[in-house]
C-alpha cells in the first residue's frame, strides 16, 4: 500500500474513533441532562407555575426574618421574595453563613403539603454575597434595594 | 516613605507595559527579517519585564506587610491584627493582587525561557518571547485600566476590613500561587505553538523544547488543584473534596487539556506525528486557562466561591481571550495544512494508545465545559434558570474515565508504530488476575450485594492500573528475570521520564481507589449530641466530652472536645471548632480529623441545640480511602517533577533536521 493511502486510512481511523467518542459523549450528556438539570425558581415562580411534586429544583430568595425554628437537627424556615413565601424544611447543619434576612439557595423537592424539603442548603464563602439568581428574583418581584449590590460588590476570594 | 512605595509599584507596572509592547514587536520583526540584533533583544527584554513586574509585586507585598491602609486594596483585604502569613497571603486574596500575581508568573516563565533556553534556535526563542510579551501586555493593560492595585484612599481608614476568614488558612495561602503557576505556565506552550506556526515548522526538537514548560505547568496545576480540594475538605466542614463547582471546573478543564497535551507531545517528540493536533492542544489548553480566569473574575456563574462581579473586568478578559485564542486559531487555520504528518502507526500501538488518551481527555474536557457553561447558555436563550450539579458531571465524566484507565494500563506495554495487543495482555496476566481478585475480594468484603458491584468495579480498575503500571516498570528493570544487582542498575539507569510515568500513573490508580471508596462508602451522621453522649460510626465510639469558648488571635471559637474510642480504648481526642472572626465578622467551621492513613474520621461541631439544653448539633463523617486522593495527587506531581529532571531536557541540544519544505516555509514567514 502506498504511503498516501495509509495516511488516509489512518486519518479515517482517527475520524471514526473521534466520531464514536463524540456520539457516546453526546448520548451521555443528553441522558444526564434529562435527569440532572436543576431549574431555579423563586417562591413567586413556585406559586405561579405549580412545580410538580417530584421535580427537584433550586429555590432562592431571602430567609424571612423571625422564621427560623430549630428542633434538633431539623430546621424550618421561610424563603421569601417579598411577594410570595415558601416554607422550607431541612435536616442537617446549616452553612455558617445562613442568617435571617440574607439570601439563600436551597435544593430539594416540594412535598405534598407544599413544604419545600431541602436536601441541600448552599454554603457561600462570603457574608455579603448575594447569589445572582436571588438578586434577579428580588428584582423581578420589585423588592430590590440597591444596598444589596453595594454589599456584594467587593471582598472576594479569587482563585 | 510609605507614600512613595505604592507609586513606585504603579510606575513599575507602567514601565513594564512599555517594555512588553516593545518586546511584542521588535524580536518578532527581527526574526522575520533575520536580524540578529533585534532578535537578541528578546532575552534582556524578558529579564527586564520580569524585574519590573517583580518590583511592583514586592511593592504591593510591602504595603500589605506594613499594613499601609492608604492603599485601597490593603484597606479592603487586610487588618493590622492578622498574623504575618495572612498579611502576605492577603496580597493574592483579592482580585487586583491575584491578577498581579498572575502577571508575575507570566513574566517569570518568560524569564525562565530567556535564561535556560541556551540551545533554542534564536528565531524560535525570539518569536516565543514576543508572543509571551503580547499576552503580558494584554494583562498589564487589564490591570492598569480596570484593576489597579495601587489606588490610594484619602483619608486612609484607621484599620482594614480584614481578609475573608476562609482564606486565613495555610492550605489556601498557597493554593492560588500554585494554581496560577499552572494556569500561566501553559502560556509558554501557547507561545511556543504560535511561534512554531509563524515559523511553519513543528518537529521533534520543538516538542522537546516545549515539554519542560508543559510539565512544569502541569505539575503546579496538579498541586494547586489538590491543595484546593484538600482545603475544601477540611475547611468547609462538609466532608466533601470535590463539588463540581464552576470554579473548580475552571481549574480542572486546563488540567484535562494539559494532560492531553503532555501525552500528545510525546508522540511528536518520539515519532514526529500528531503535530497539528499537538499545536491545537497547546492553544486549547491556554484558552481553557483564560476561560477559567474569565469565569472566576467576571462573576457570570453562581458558585460557592464569591466573586467581585464587575462586568468591565469580565469583558476585558473575554476580549483578551478572543484576541489571543482567536488570533492563534486563525494562524493555525492557515498554517496547519503545511505541517506534514510524520510517522505512520496502526490503531493498536503506543501512538494509538496516546491518541485514545487524547480523545478521551478532550471529550471529558468538552463535557465539563458544556456542563459549566450550560447555565449561561440556557439563560442567554431564555430556557430558564438552571444549575448543572454534581449528578450531571458524575453521570458523564465517570463513564469516559473508565476506558481511559483501561487504556492507561495497556498503552505503555504496546510498541511504537505497531503493537501486539494479545502479547501485551498476556504480559499483563498478573494485572488481569489482580483486577479479578480485587473485584471479587472487595465485593465480598463490603457485603456482596448488588449495590456494591459498581464500587467493586471501581476498585478493580484501580488495581488494574496499579499492577499494570508496576508490571511495565518491572519489565523495564527485568525484576526477578535478572539478578537483583542488574535490576538495580537498570532501575538507576531508567530514564527519569519513565520514572515520571510510573509515579504519575500509580498516583492515578490511588486516586481512582480513593474516589470509588469515598463516593460509595462515605458514612455520615448528623445528630443533636449531649455532653457525655457517645455516638457510634464505622466502629468508632465518639463521645462529646465538653464544649467551651476559646480565644484565638483574631477570632473567638466554640471548641468541642471529642474522645474517640475503638473497642473501649481511647485512640484520639479531637477538637473541632466553630469560629467567629472579628474582622470581617464571619463564622467558619474548623473540622477535626483523625486519620489512620487509609481512612479519616471527620468531626464537626455546630450550634448548641435550642430544643435540648446541654446538647450540640454535631456532624461525624467516616471517609474511607480519602487520604489516597492526597497521596495520589502528590505522586502525580512527583512524577511531573522527576520527569522534568530527565537528562534530555538538560544536556544535548536537540538537533533540528534541515528539511527543504520547512526552510522555505520559514523563509516565507
Amino acid at each position: 500500500m502506498s504511503r498516501a493511502a495509509t495516511r488516509k486510512k489512518r486519518r479515517l481511523y482517527m475520524v471514526v474513533a473521534g466520531l464514536l467518542l463524540l456520539g457516546t459523549a453526546t448520548a451521555l450528556v443528553l441522558t444526564a441532562f434529562q435527569d440532572n438539570l436543576v431549574f431555579f425558581y423563586s417562591p413567586t415562580d413556585v406559586q405561579a407555575k405549580k412545580v410538580g411534586e417530584d421535580r427537584r429544583f433550586r429555590l432562592g430568595g431571602l430567609v424571612k426574618d423571625g422564621s427560623v425554628v430549630k428542633t434538633g437537627s431539623e430546621v424550618r424556615f421561610t424563603v421569601t421574595d417579598m411577594n410570595a413565601d415558601l416554607p422550607v424544611s431541612y435536616s442537617g447543619i446549616l452553612p455558617d453563613l445562613f442568617r435571617e434576612g440574607q439570601g439563600v439557595v436551597a435544593e430539594g423537592k416540594l412535598d405534598r403539603s407544599g413544604v419545600f424539603i431541602a436536601k441541600e442548603v448552599l454554603a457561600k464563602h462570603d457574608e455579603n454575597y448575594m447569589p445572582p439568581e436571588v438578586a434577579e428574583a428580588l428584582k423581578k418581584s420589585g423588592q430590590w434595594t440597591g444596598a444589596q449590590t453595594d454589599a456584594a460588590s467587593h471582598k472576594a476570594p479569587q482563585n | 516613605m510609605t507614600l512613595s512605595i505604592a507609586e513606585l509599584g504603579q510606575f513599575s507596572l507602567a514601565l513594564a507595559l512599555c517594555v512588553a509592547l516593545v518586546q511584542s514587536i521588535v524580536p518578532l520583526w527581527g526574526a522575520h527579517r533575520g536580524d540578529g540584533a533585534m532578535m537578541a533583544m528578546a532575552r534582556p527584554g524578558a529579564v527586564a519585564l520580569f524585574g519590573l513586574v517583580a518590583v511592583a509585586f514586592a511593592c504591593l507585598t510591602y504595603s500589605f506587610v506594613v499594613s499601609d491602609f492608604s492603599v485601597s486594596v490593603v484597606a479592603q483585604n487586610s487588618h493590622s491584627d492578622k498574623p504575618m502569613l495572612y498579611k502576605v497571603a492577603g496580597v493574592w486574596g483579592n482580585h487586583e493582587g491575584s491578577l498581579l500575581l498572575w502577571i508575575t508568573a507570566l513574566t517569570f516563565f518568560g524569564l525562565a525561557v530567556a535564561l535556560t533556553g541556551r540551545n533554542l534556535p534564536p528565531q524560535l526563542r525570539a518569536r516565543a518571547l514576543s508572543v509571551q510579551a503580547m499576552i503580558t501586555a494584554g494583562f498589564l493593560l487589564f490591570i492598569l485600566l480596570t484593576s489597579n492595585p495601587f489606588i490610594r484612599l484619602n483619608p486612609p481608614p484607621m484599620d482594614g476590613k480584614g481578609l475573608n476568614p476562609l482564606l486565613q488558612d495555610p492550605g489556601l495561602a498557597f493554593h492560588p500561587p500554585m494554581l496560577y503557576l499552572g494556569y500561566v505556565g501553559f502560556s509558554m506552550a501557547f507561545s511556543f505553538a504560535v511561534a512554531a506556526l509563524i515559523e511553519g515548522r513543528v518537529d521533534a526538537a520543538w516538542a522537546r523544547w516545549v515539554r519542560p514548560w508543559t510539565l512544569t505547568a502541569w505539575t503546579f496545576l496538579t498541586l494547586g488543584i489538590a491543595l484546593g480540594s484538600w482545603w475544601a475538605y477540611y475547611e468547609l466542614g462538609w466532608g466533601g473534596w470535590w463539588y463540581w463547582d464552576p470554579v473548580e471546573n475552571a481549574s480542572f478543564m486546563p488540567w484535562l487539556a494539559g494532560t492531553a497535551l503532555l501525552h500528545s507531545a510525546i508522540v511528536v517528540e518520539k515519532r514526529d506525528s500528531l503535530k497539528s493536533w499537538t499545536i491545537l492542544l497547546s492553544i486549547l489548553t491556554f484558552a481553557m486557562s483564560l476561560l477559567g480566569t474569565f469565569l472566576v473574575r467576571s462573576g457570570v456563574l453562581t458558585s460557592v466561591h464569591a466573586f467581585a462581579s464587575d462586568p468591565t473586568r469580565g469583558m476585558f478578559v473575554l476580549i483578551l481571550l478572543a484576541v489571543s485564542v482567536g488570533g492563534a486559531l486563525i494562524l493555525y487555520a492557515f498554517r496547519a495544512p503545511t505541517l506534514q504528518g510524520g510517522g505512520l502507526f496502526t490503531p493498536i500501538s503506543r501512538e494509538g494508545g496516546l491518541l485514545l488518551n487524547n480523545l478521551l481527555m478532550t471529550t471529558a474536557m468538552a463535557t465539563v465545559l458544556l456542563g459549566t457553561l450550560y447555565p449561561l447558555i440556557a439563560d442567554a436563550f431564555a430556557l430558564g434558570k438552571v444549575s448543572v450539579g454534581a449528578p450531571f458531571f458524575n453521570a458523564v465524566f465517570v463513564p469516559l474515565m473508565v476506558p481511559l484507565v483501561v487504556v492507561m494500563g495497556i498503552g505503555p506495554m504496546l510498541a511504537w508504530k505497531r503493537g501486539d495487543l494479545r502479547g501485551a495482555l498476556s504480559r499483563l496476566w498478573v494485572a488481569l488476575a489482580a483486577t479479578g481478585l480485587t473485584m471479587a475480594g472487595s465485593w465480598l468484603y463490603v457485603g456482596g450485594t448488588i449495590d456494591d458491584l459498581l464500587a467493586a468495579f471501581g476498585f478493580g480498575l484501580a488495581a488494574w492500573l496499579l499492577v499494570a503500571t508496576l508490571v511495565e516498570w518491572a519489565e523495564r528493570v527485568k525484576l526477578f528475570r535478572a539478578p537483583a544487582g542488574e535490576s538495580l542498575r537498570r532501575a538507576a539507569n531508567l530514564p527519569r521520564a519513565a520514572w515520571g510515568m510510573t509515579l504519575a500513573h500509580t498516583g492515578m490508580a490511588l486516586v481512582v481507589a480513593g474516589v470509588t471508596a469515598s463516593s460509595a462508602y462515605k458514612g455520615e451522621l448528623v445528630q443533636s449530641q449531649k455532653i457525655g453522649e457517645a455516638v457510634r460510626i464505622a466502629g468508632y465510639d465518639v463521645t462529646l466530652t465538653s464544649a467551651a469558648t476559646v480565644q484565638g488571635p483574631n477570632y473567638e471559637a466554640q471548641r468541642g472536645i471529642f474522645e474517640v474510642r475503638k473497642e473501649g480504648e481511647l485512640i484520639a481526642t479531637l477538637t473541632p471548632e466553630k469560629r467567629l472572626y472579628r474582622s470581617p465578622p464571619m463564622p467558619t467551621t474548623e473540622a477535626a480529623i483523625h486519620t489512620t492513613g487509609l481512612s479519616d474520621l471527620y468531626t464537626v461541631i455546630g450550634d448548641p441545640d435550642p430544643a435540648l439544653p446541654g446538647a450540640y448539633v454535631t456532624r461525624l463523617y467516616h471517609e474511607p480511602l480519602v487520604p489516597l486522593l492526597w497521596y495520589g495527587a502528590l505522586l502525580m506531581a512527583a512524577g511531573g517533577l522527576v520527569s522534568l529532571t530527565d537528562r534530555r531536557h538538560r544536556v544535548g541540544a536537540p538537533v533540528r533536521k534541515r528539511t527543504g519544505a520547512a526552510t522555505t516555509a520559514a523563509v516565507k514567514a
